[in-house]
């Protein structure tokens, strides 16, 4: 089983390699990285070091993306923004995929009136307006990252639960579980050992597909104002603050909101890619 | 599983969501630290008194729960804390229709351009169609659509002065707002399309009527289209709900006095009751159009009748 397993990450790591597109996000992704990392350190202006004496000043050598109305660099400050918004989407990601594992695995497993009793509030969960439950969790609770992304991974996680619970179902019948099953194996070993592994796929590409999601919710919330407070400069409260200057100063909404669409680009690219590459159907 | 079992587990889901959403609302709503009436000015204890017996505030909580359920459903959402003499459904019923008319258009907008793009990427499938249609898409589900409305807002309005900045009023005033608002679902849709026409064009039938001698397109019209719609219409439903979201920073840049501009506006005042009110009237809006697409997808899909439906499979 291990040969196979590893032949079949090995094949869809050799079709996601020849997916152009999907490279070029997982270029894009890289480049960004390593200028988030070492980005700020080519210009000698912090984030939140405020000089009014070059408020709004356009694209030059010392301000490659210009500054701000505080006269903010918002070279450094995308970079910061990079920063967060990656964390945000990378943890979310990361929290949705453990809850929904859980869940999905547990309701996958059990069968029966468990499973249809996990289902039914996954169901529900699933209906419910995601982004009103978010504003309004947000608007209660004290703003910031951790709330940001606590609003978004309460109802998140449900996307991924469903996929896996589908994915174990149809896992479930192979011989080689029953094979295990019969040997004694545990429930637990079972789902540990042999049905997740096998999710891979399915859950590497949903998390990869969560990421853009929560990117925009980080972006979509800082522009009703509910986003990280100042001085943390995310790209959502960045693009918000330009919006107001768009007919003078278009550059200050231009930087952020080129960053948001390119990064949320790249990681569908991404996911697409894995999509198809972990698809068995377009296995030849 | 027969047709009235589905109907009604169906709505049983939809009206359980939507006690849920009704009551986490009042729990959360309760949970704020002080109360609705703190001000910047301190208010003398005896008009405090005054106010929350006026609203029913100093009742036991599970009173005003009661009056609270007994008000929704009996469609009153009560008044808004900030702006004396306003009601809820005063502020649904200015802003709603202008919210509504809107969110057609972008509806429309979706589904055409989708499912258009869509079936030519199926049906070319490999061609430089199918290429084109997939790198707008992903395009299209990568561009916020905050940013895709001030965009269009900047070069079509602003540089080009082909149509109006912003203000509501002719038609002419919704192109804009509406092709926003519609970049995201468009793309879904089109991938949706795509992806179960191709499945449909597999089938053996389609071999057949390809034997026949039917055209491409006769073949797309008569065999194709309405099976590959049953995704869509199971979309309809987050369709909807992307809607409501888009409306309310579409309406806001484009300065258009809709209910979603005045959601916004609430979040901003932090107008609790109104943000609650207009939570549980998008939450019934959203279940409204859920248990819609779910009695539309049994007229397009009898198997669901029979229970043998592929696509009800996948879903469950």
């Amino acid at each position: 089983m291990k040969k196979n397993s590893h032949d079949y990450l090995n094949d869809s790591l050799l079709r996601f390699k020849k997916n152009k597109l999907a490279m070029f996000g997982l270029f894009i992704l890289i480049v960004l990285m390593i200028l988030s990392a070492i980005g700020p350190s080519f210009s000698p202006y912090t984030y939140f070091e405020t000089n009014l004496a070059c408020k709004n000043l356009s694209p030059t050598l010392t301000h490659p993306f210009g500054t701000d109305e505080l006269g903010r660099s918002l070279f450094v400050r995308i970079w910061w923004g990079a920063r967060i918004s990656l964390f945000i989407g990378i943890t979310a990601a990361i929290i949705d995929m453990i809850l929904g594992v859980f869940f999905g695995g547990i309701a996958g497993l059990a069968g029966g009136k468990i499973e249809e009793v996990m289902m039914r509030i996954a169901d529900m969960l699933h209906s419910l307006p995601h982004l009103l439950i978010v504003i309004l969790l947000t608007v209660i609770m004290k703003q910031g990252i951790a709330t940001i992304i606590i609003a978004m991974t309460l109802t998140g996680w449900i996307n991924m639960a469903r996929i896996v619970r589908a994915q174990i179902l149809s896992l479930k019948e192979l011989d080689f579980i029953i094979a295990s099953k019969s040997m004694g194996a545990k429930r637990g070993r079972i789902l540990l050992r042999h049905l997740i592994p096998n999710c891979f796929g399915p859950i590497i590409t949903t998390m990869t597909l969560t990421i853009p999601q929560a990117i925009f919710t980080e972006a979509f919330l800082s522009f009703l104002g509910l986003g990280v407070q100042a001085p943390i400069a995310s790209w959502g409260t960045m693009a918000s603050d330009g919006l107001s200057a768009l007919s003078f100063y278009p550059w200050r909404l231009f930087f952020p909101a080129a960053f948001i669409s390119i990064t949320m680009l790249a990681f569908n690219l991404i996911g697409d890619g894995l999509r198809d590459a972990f698809d068995p159907r377009l296995r030849q | 599983m027969s047709l009235l079992k589905y109907i009604v587990r169906k709505f049983i889901i939809c009206l359980t969501t939507l006690f849920f959403v009704v009551t986490l609302t009042f729990v959360l709503m309760k949970s704020i630290p002080g109360n609705p009436f703190l001000q910047e000015q301190a208010i003398p204890e005896e008009i405090m008194k005054g106010l929350k017996a006026h609203y029913g505030l100093d009742k036991p909580i599970y009173e005003q729960y009661a009056k609270y359920l007994k008000g929704i459903i009996t469609c009153n959402l009560g008044p808004s804390f900030k702006y004396e003499g306003r009601t809820i459904n005063d502020i649904i019923r200015n802003g709603f229709p202008i919210s509504f008319s809107l969110g057609i258009l972008t509806l429309l907008i979706a589904i055409g351009w989708g499912v258009f793009w869509g079936s030519l990427a199926a049906v070319y499938k490999g061609s430089f169609i199918d290429r084109f249609a997939t790198v707008i898409a992903v395009l299209g589900m990568s561009l916020p659509s905050f940013i895709m409305a001030t965009f269009l807002q900047y070069f079509f309005a602003l540089k080009l002065g082909w149509l109006p900045i912003a203000r509501w009023g002719s038609f002419n005033h919704m192109i804009l707002p509406a092709i926003a608002m519609s970049s995201f679902p468009s793309a879904f849709i089109a991938r949706l399309t795509k992806s179960s026409m191709i499945e449909v064009l597999e089938k053996d039938y389609i071999l057949t009527a390809k034997s026949k001698g039917l055209s491409t397109f006769e073949i797309w019209k008569n065999h194709v289209f309405k099976n590959s719609l049953l995704p869509v219409v199971s979309y309809l439903g987050a369709l909807t709900a992307n809607i409501l979201t888009g409306s309310f920073v579409v309406e806001k840049i484009f300065g258009i006095p809709g209910l979603g501009a005045f959601f916004v506006n609430s979040i901003i005042n932090r107008d609790y009751t109104i943000i609650m009110g207009l939570t549980i009237f998008y939450s019934s809006l959203l279940m409204i159009t859920i248990f819609l697409s779910d009695l539309f997808f049994l007229i397009l899909d009898p198997r669901i009748k029979t229970g043998l439906s592929d696509y009800e499979k996948k879903l469950a």
